[in-house]
């Protein structure tokens, strides 16, 4: 399908959800919200599968350990949220994903980075580049310095597909007009001789998705696309990403600390702390019966409006120093449950279901008692 | 544009008038006059002389004759030299001094941008440190010590080039090395810090992570943002350039400008000090006024005029 087809399909849709009339008329502004209401398929096919990644960085203080062994799989046209707070590793892994490490000071090791068939950690950069912009592109943080201001919006856009789809001039400039159709930028043949200093935040990230699809990649790698946004464009963006995965079934790995955004579109959530997965699950797991203590922290520390009168628990202390990881357990320090044995191993991954897995030594049979007396505590 | 190029001639206008007063007022406070020489002259010839450059006349009277001569850009003749005008000796001098100046600036802004890249390209490495110590050698070493060193090594002990005058390109290497090699190393270590910092921009990421040729990424969108300092120094680089090429072409017997600049003030040749001084602040200012176009191009974000509409 092309772009100029699925911004036609996008603006049909919008109009049958009665959310929008058209967005040319409304410089790109949605105002309502539409309903969360996904056509999308989540098949079984493997798309990406990370097996025991680790990252660190030798550093003059000595070496960070990012990320110390994640593992984690991604299926054709699913939503995986990596959630987490600051510095637990999160952009880390989708950097090293993406190749976007420099090594040195950055070292990576692994059983495995494998993007369909082939093993991204064993190509060259020349072959990496191959698949960068095109099987995988990636969104960045913060839409005002992720454009270069020197060049314009329409040579950013076309410069990739110019180069790796060997499009002319003329077919790579209708294809930039149909991407920023795609997402909802008015104008798109005049807005393309702009420079970045000439649009808006908002508009900025829109660019920024249009230029991480516009070589129809099947992997997009999102590392919190709305921080940087005001909240009502950050509902947007949201929008705009679950539309475009209903139109193109692209899988998404959406790097986040904001759970709102986790619960709107993601379908299986991956929680990181201190440079591990210590829990996978599909949303309502996630949300609904969470058992890393740390998850059920992470939760208990964001505001809801249904809960009346209830205060906002933080987690005490703050996270371990990477320098010199903890050998066990690395919540073992803030956790309130936390056992002999949780400080000294490492506990090993308990399946609860089919998509439910924690690193939690409170899975042990043996840890029952302690979690009948935290229940009789409530 | 034209109504920013109009102001922008206007100002020229007036800062050349205040660099006129000045160096006027400068002049007259140097004791000495051109007429003083170790010979003991006639006294009325004295007079006589003083009254044909009209130099017994008051001081206002003679500000008001020497700003009409400015303005017409006629200096009439050397004092020192009756039987050349002040135009003939710059018409003869400029054209030298100016290949010298242009040759020196395309010089150093192309090496030193080459270096600096390089350098920041492989940062902490072996090119990286060869590149950094050529450059901090070259800016400690001034242009007069450098212009000696090359004369007794280059010319006399080796004779590969010639150690003077300013005939053929093989005439022009030592000149334009000694001129050179201190703005060049500035624009070396500039370039390199300002790359090393912009390649640690988020759009460089992006770029990378669209899979896009690191040569591209290097040309296209990182020495694009990160020669804007480089711009900006630009101006103090001409004019160092500039007052550079009175000592080179001093040093090297080149017959350029610079010559007539130094001795006119040796010799309180009042009119050719007049003629210089104001040619050379010219064409300085005009070169800001280039350097300042040329900001505008690089970067889009730099409006040198307001369009109508524009927030």
């Amino acid at each position: 399908m092309t772009g100029k087809q699925l911004a036609e399909e996008l603006a049909r849709t919008r109009l049958e959800d009665g959310a929008d009339i058209d967005p040319v008329d409304h410089f790109g502004k949605r105002g309502k919200i539409v309903k969360n209401n996904k056509h999308k398929t989540v098949t079984d096919e493997r798309i990406l599968s990370v097996e025991d990644l680790h990252v660190t960085f030798s550093t003059y203080g000595g070496t960070v350990q990012a990320v110390r062994g994640v593992n984690f799989e991604l299926y054709k046209g699913e939503t995986l949220a990596i959630v987490g707070e600051s510095g637990c590793g999160k952009s880390v892994t989708s950097n090293a994903i993406m190749g976007l490490i420099q090594q040195p000071p950055g070292k990576i090791s692994s059983k495995g980075v494998h993007f369909k068939k082939q093993d991204l950690t064993k190509l060259s950069k020349k072959e990496m580049r191959k698949i960068q912009g095109v099987d995988i592109s990636m969104i960045f943080q913060d839409p005002m310095t992720a454009l270069n201001p020197t060049l314009t919006i329409g040579e950013q856009l076309t410069e990739g597909v110019k180069q790796h789809k060997n499009l002319s001039k003329s077919e790579a400039k209708q294809r930039a007009i149909d991407m920023l159709h795609l997402v909802g930028i008015p104008n798109p043949d005049e807005r393309l001789k702009q420079y970045p200093h000439q649009f808006s935040g908002g508009m900025r990230q829109r660019i920024v998705i249009a230029i991480a699809l516009i070589c129809e990649p099947e992997l997009l790698i999102a590392d919190e696309p709305t921080t940087a946004l005001d909240v009502t464009i950050q509902a947007q963006i949201l929008e705009l990403f679950d539309e475009i995965q209903a139109k193109t079934g692209v899988s998404i790995i959406l790097i986040t600390h904001d759970l709102g955004v986790v619960a709107k579109i993601a379908d299986r959530i991956a929680v990181m702390y201190a440079g591990k997965v210590i829990e996978t699950g599909d949303k309502r797991e996630i949300f609904y019966t969470p058992q890393h203590p740390y998850t059920q922290g992470l939760l208990n520390s964001v505001p809801r409006l249904d809960l009346a009168g209830g205060e906002l628990k933080p987690i005490d202390g703050t996270p371990p120093d990477l320098f010199a990881p903890p050998a066990g357990c690395p919540f073992a320090a803030r956790c309130p449950f936390a056992m002999d044995v949780c400080t000294n191993v490492y506990p090993e991954k308990t399946a609860l279901s089919k998509t439910h897995n924690v690193d939690c030594w409170l899975q042990d049979p043996r840890a029952q008692k302690l979690i009948e007396e935290r229940a009789f505590a409530r | 544009m034209a109504k920013y190029i109009m102001k922008r001639f206007f100002m020229m206008l007036v800062t050349i008038f205040i660099i006129a007063t000045l160096t006027f007022f400068l002049m007259h406070a140097v004791p000495g006059s051109p007429l003083e020489s170790d010979r003991n002259t006639n006294e009325t010839v004295q007079a006589n002389l003083e009254r044909f450059y009209k130099l017994d006349q008051p001081m206002h009277i003679q500000y008001f004759s020497y700003m009409k001569s400015v303005a017409t850009f006629d200096f009439g003749p050397s004092i020192k030299d009756p039987n050349r005008t002040v135009n003939e000796l710059l018409a003869r001098g400029f054209p030298v001094s100016f290949e010298l100046g242009i040759i020196t600036i395309i010089v150093a802004v192309i090496s030193g941008i080459l270096l600096g890249t390089f350098a920041a390209l492989r940062h902490n490495k072996m090119i990286d440190y060869a590149a950094m110590t050529f450059a901090v050698i070259g800016i400690s070493i001034p242009n007069f010590v450098l212009a000696t060193v090359l004369i007794q090594q280059l010319a006399v002990n080796v004779n590969l080039f010639p150690p003077a005058t300013w005939k053929s390109p093989m005439h022009m290497v030592l000149p334009v090395f000694a001129l050179a090699t201190g703005p060049m190393a500035i624009i070396a270590r500039l370039t390199r810090s300002s790359m090393l910092e912009v390649l640690t921009q988020d759009y460089i990421k992006m770029a990378r992570a669209k899979g896009i040729n690191p040569m591209r990424i290097v040309l296209r969108h990182a020495l694009r943002n990160a020669l804007m300092p480089v711009v900006t120094i630009m101006g103090t680089l001409l004019a160092g350039i500039l007052t550079g090429t009175f000592v080179i072409e001093k040093i090297f017997a080149i017959p350029g400008m610079g010559k007539y600049f130094v001795d006119s003030i040796n010799n309180r040749d009042y009119p050719v000090i007049m003629g210089t001084t104001v040619f050379y602040s010219a064409f300085l200012i005009f070169m800001l006024f280039l350097v300042d176009i040329v900001y505008g191009i690089l970067d889009p974000r730099i409006k040198l005029h307001k369009k109508e509409g524009d927030v």
